[in-house]
């Protein structure tokens, strides 16, 4: 089933991408398309089944509580391109 | 001036190593050998996006000197090129994308820490499909790669780059990463070795995450021989990593050694379809026959659900990927969008600015299958289809040995031909997707031509099988000689 | 409060655990810093980077699951929620959806009536902190310092069983004092490291169906807690009385206006998109391990209060006061422990000159001038009638302030208590020679005036005579007359 403009609007405001107009109908087609293809799974019994997270059946490790990071703030600010007084700058916002 | 400084770049990384250590040249004239083809070749090619030259030069010396001073370590004064997905401390990384074009990264992956720590000399960064997502290497910023057996050809992707260069003899290996095949099919379209290891076996910290339960890094080679020497720098447990496996790292170069002899290799029924190339299904079949006749048995191996393993991944993997690419908003770092009305305004440009247009689509096929809805019927439904299609790679396992059939369905296809039709495209890794799926190691080796242009043969092993792989694909490199035939305009 | 109406509430109170480090990476946790100081790789979110879990974070969590009677899962998974904000550096916050850490436990806390009553804590999960957002002092801009970004949080979730502000309350106290403590969060508020969103609706009495919900976000003292529930409250009354319909959104809390404001509809910031993080493996516990921390728990508040007014024989009320807080029950006990005073004596001196002092300098029992052995040895001097126990009060002042032990001060300012009977006597003897009229009064039958003698006996003494034998030597000389 293909996906509608507004859904495809909607899922690129979720994911902060800017769509321009003229390329509104092939992205919806191709991603129409993407899921169309996508859907053969439906057809899988999986009823039984676990879902997969992880190829190896591996339980998290755990770290020991310690501080090992130094603060090196002003080398890695080098890559920001809005910063003041140490702080990241963004577009005012009003909450 | 050594004799033959200008022949090095036909040799292997294992004959230079040796070469090297008995003094026959140094690790600067190779480099500066080495460099000077890169250069030679760049614009064919366009294999690279960031060339380190003087660094490379000043790290030569240096491994010159050491090994002057006793220096035995593994990779003292080899050349290494590291696809554009690892970072690389003070040195550009861009993941073949806009939105990364200013980035130096201010630390090293732990893959090109290890490398280093035994001595290898960085050359460059190669290019790549944006964000690993692809499989032609069309997807990149930086402009396509082309292939060196034909400059209207792709090599392959995502790490397209990396698979010319070691092809194109301009360097003996590289570093790539793989997702979905993307070492293993340009090795295959390249006439080259990609080994993608098992997943957790090499550390995935500073590897720029693409779908972070599938992606591994590994190497494209000439030969078996140099990927196991590669490998055995890289493997290893690091606490870094979450996922990072504490599995005990063999002596792979050794191990290459085990005949062919009684091995089982298992051929899957659903792999020899109407989908597969005459051509390439020839190759392949040839390949298993040097096998048989060496001493390994054949066997029919069923994997039921293995024409879901596309589908599949193009759940998972754009699931995770829109949820890793999230970080990309221009705050901390990377491209940012100009005077932008207010934060929606900055977050929505600077993507859609920065990100091409096969990473949009990704990212938003991800955001769907994840969103209110549609979850159940995406992204859980194929992490449970996933659990099934390594059930069956487990059971197929409990009878063979390895896995062996073709890499890639067609031998290497024109720039611009499947570019359009995203299925078309997904449709190169119809081969080597399973093993991403269910963790497995797999390699590509050269197994022949049709048509003029190369065509792999893959080798599928059960978790942490490197050395299994490894040695069958040496010991097919002992009796054939397909890995050492490079293309005519490279050599 | 309106009786047509039931109120019901429910708390999501996050809690910073106390560790070192980040729940993810190794950078310091301290308070304070200045900007961006203590904001690593791993928590800007830069490309490449991967979390690795602080393990004194699930110690603490399962901590805090025993203590509240909860389950502790064997198996817990970190999944993503998925949305833009500056302060959220990955785009995604690692958090626990499906299945967190602890789940099913309660208290029991005693409503406005008295009675006991059942608090259910639906789950407490694990997460990170995000980092904060300074919109004042950038002119067009708001800047943002992620020294925070990556602090652990245990959020803590209450069933709506809440049936009032002031139960709020008290069931927010409660927690407060539990994770303290555990010593798994120092639970202060102005610095933010204990947090509450309180989710309010209210419902037609003997309605089963819950109303719609606000939820009033980022609360951070009991004070406003209790104010802002109670406004929204009556406005969400005022509305469906109105004939309107409460909308579901978050509000924040103005407290200079006392009034709760509309931030942004809840339906807005609504697809986080769960999915397990791929970073991260099942967070897998065995019996063992849970066995170990168990035998780590302190007595926790309750158990000590029953044992203090069972071991101690206090009143209920004061074990109450002397339970608040672990640093205070442990010092009380220890000034118990080491005099020969009645352990009342102990507890009145710990509730009232100790707490008055603690409080007039607005600092915490672990920064009291006067440490447990050293009042426990002021108050042996009262037991053994060194000093009386006016003059005690003084030596406690001087101790305060740091002239030394109370022996020491004794000796220096001569305090020690008269208690030789001859000398008292001829101080009786001069003041009753000194006052023949209230004497004679006194004789014809005014008993109040013993105190005027007695008065004037320990002022002439300067306040060093034992005031029982001052009392007993009087009376006798008076009536002997």
């Amino acid at each position: 089933m293909p996906l509608t403009r507004d859904q495809v609007q909607h899922i690129a405001t979720l994911a902060r991408l800017k769509l321009a107009d003229a390329e509104l109908d092939d992205v919806v087609d191709k991603l129409s398309r993407i899921v169309d293809f996508v859907d053969q799974l439906q057809a899988a019994r999986t009823d039984d089944v676990l879902p997969m997270a992880h190829p190896l059946n591996m339980s998290q490790r755990l770290r020991a509580d310690e501080v090992t990071e130094p603060n090196e703030r002003d080398r890695i600010q080098k890559n920001a391109s809005r910063v003041e007084d140490g702080y990241y700058l963004v577009p005012r916002v009003i909450e | 001036m050594v004799q033959g400084t200008d022949a090095l770049y036909t040799w292997s990384l294992t004959d230079l190593a040796r070469g090297l250590k008995d003094g026959e040249f140094s690790s600067r004239e190779l480099t500066e050998s080495l460099l000077r083809r890169i250069d030679d070749h760049q614009q064919r090619l366009n294999a690279f996006i960031t060339v380190t030259a003087d660094a490379a030069l000043q790290r030569a010396d240096a491994a010159d000197k050491a090994r002057a001073n006793g220096d035995e370590s593994l990779l003292n004064g080899l050349p290494i090129v590291y696809k554009d997905l690892f970072c690389t401390k003070g040195v550009l990384t861009t993941c073949g994308s806009r939105i990364l074009g200013n980035f130096v990264s201010p630390y090293d992956a732990t893959v090109v820490e290890r490398i280093s720590a035994a001595g290898a000399v960085m050359l460059g960064k190669t290019n790549m499909d944006e964000f690993a997502m692809g499989s032609s290497n069309e997807t990149s910023y930086y402009g396509p790669v082309t292939n060196p057996w034909n400059k209207k050809l792709s090599p392959g992707g995502s790490s397209g780059g990396s698979a010319a260069a070691v092809a194109a003899r301009i360097v003996p290996a590289a570093t790539g990463t793989d997702t979905g095949g993307s070492i293993r099919q340009p090795a295959a379209l390249t006439g080259t070795v990609g080994l993608k290891p098992t997943y957790g076996r090499v550390s995935r910290f500073g590897m720029v995450a693409f779908a972070s339960s599938l992606d591994q890094a590994g190497v494209i080679t000439r030969s078996a021989e140099d990927a196991a020497l590669l490998l055995g720098v890289m493997a290893g447990y690091d606490k870094k990593d979450s996922t990072s496996v504490d599995h005990p790292v063999p002596d792979y170069v050794a191990g290459l050694s085990k005949p062919v002899k009684g091995l089982k290799i298992g051929i899957v029924r659903q792999h020899f379809d109407e989908g597969l190339a005459a051509g390439c299904e020839e190759r392949v079949k040839a390949a298993l026959a040097v096998l048989k006749e060496e001493g390994a048995t054949l066997i029919e191996v069923d994997l039921p659900n293995i024409d879901l393993s596309v589908p599949t991944y193009y759940v998972v993997a754009p699931a995770e990927c829109s949820s890793n690419l999230s970080r990309f908003d221009g705050v901390r770092f990377g491209h940012r969008a100009d005077n932008p009305e207010n934060l929606l305004d900055l977050y929505c440009r600077t993507r859609s600015e920065g990100f091409g247009a096969e990473v949009q689509r990704r990212i938003m096929t991800g955001t769907y299958v994840l969103s209110a809805g549609y979850y159940d019927a995406y992204y859980l439904k194929a992490q449970k289809v996933r659990q099934l299609i390594s059930q069956d790679f487990k059971k197929a396992f409990e009878n063979v040995d390895v896995i062996a059939g073709p890499t890639a369905p067609t031998t290497a296809f024109a720039i611009g031909e499947k570019i359009d039709d995203p299925i078309t495209m997904y449709l190169n890794d119809i081969y080597t997707i399973g093993a991403n799926l269910a963790g497995l190691p797999g390699i590509s080796v050269p197994c022949g031509f049709a048509d003029g242009l190369p065509v792999g043969l893959q080798l599928v092993g059960p978790h942490f099988a490197e050395e299994t792989i490894l040695a069958c694909a040496h010991q097919y490199q002992q009796l054939t000689d397909w890995h050492a035939q490079g293309p005519e305009e490279f050599s | 409060m309106n009786d047509n109406w039931e109120v019901v509430i429910g708390l999501e109170i996050h809690t910073q655990l106390a560790t070192k480090s980040k729940i993810f990476s190794g950078a310091s946790t301290a308070y304070g810093a200045e900007a961006n100081t203590q904001a690593c790789l791993i928590d800007l979110g830069y490309p490449g980077v991967l979390p690795v879990l602080n393990g004194e974070v699930v110690r603490m969590a399962v901590k805090f699951g025993l203590a509240v009677n909860a389950t502790v899962a064997k198996r817990s998974v970190f999944a993503r929620k998925n949305y833009f904000y500056p302060d959220l550096p990955k785009g995604y916050q690692i958090s626990q959806y499906e299945l967190p850490i602890v789940e099913n436990g309660e208290l029991t806390i005693r409503d406005e009536d008295g009675r006991e009553k059942r608090i259910g804590i639906t789950r407490a999960h694990l997460e990170e902190d995000a980092g904060k957002s300074v919109h004042e002092g950038f002119g067009q801009a708001t800047g943002i310092d992620l020294n925070r970004a990556g602090t652990p949080l245990l959020e803590i979730v209450s069933e709506p069983d809440l049936r009032s502000a002031k139960q709020a309350i008290t069931y927010m106290r409660k927690i407060h004092s539990i994770v303290r403590y555990l010593g798994i969060c120092d639970g202060n508020m102005q610095e933010g490291s204990f947090r509450c969103d309180a989710n309010v609706s209210v419902r037609p009495r003997g309605q089963e169906k819950l109303g719609t919900r606000t939820e009033i976000k980022n609360l951070n003292s009991f004070r406003f807690i209790e104010k802002a529930i109670n406004f929204e409250i009556e406005r969400q009354i005022e509305v469906l009385e109105g004939g309107g319909d409460v909308v579901l959104e978050t509000r924040l809390y103005d407290s200079d206006k006392d009034e709760t404001r509309a931030m942004r509809s809840k339906e807005e910031a609504n697809d986080y998109r769960y999915f397990p993080d791929p970073d991260l493996l099942p967070v897998e516990l065995d019996e063992d391990f849970i066995e170990y921390v168990r035998k780590s728990l302190p007595e926790l508040p309750d158990a000590k209060l029953g044992r203090f007014v069972e071991q101690y024989k206090l009143k209920p009320a004061d074990a109450e006061i002397l339970t608040l807080s672990r640093a205070l029950a442990d010092y009380f006990e220890e000034v118990a422990e080491n005099t020969e005073a009645a352990v009342q004596v102990a507890a009145n001196w710990v509730i009232g000159e100790l707490a008055a002092a603690l409080n007039s300098e607005g600092i915490e029992i672990s920064d009291s001038k006067i440490e447990a052995a050293a009042l426990a040895g002021l108050l042996n001097r009262i037991a053994d009638n060194t000093i009386s126990g006016k003059i005690a009060k003084e030596i406690f002042d001087a101790m305060w302030s740091g002239e030394g032990g109370a022996d020491d001060i004794i000796e220096a300012k001569g305090l020690k208590q008269i208690t030789d009977a001859s000398a008292i006597e001829k101080i009786v003897d001069a003041v009753i020679e000194a006052n023949p009229g209230q004497v004679a009064e006194y004789r014809g039958g005014k008993d109040k005036l013993l105190g005027f003698f007695v008065g004037r006996v320990m002022q002439e003494s300067g306040g060093k005579a034992n005031p029982g034998q001052v009392n007993e030597i009087l009376k006798k000389k008076l009536s002997d007359g």
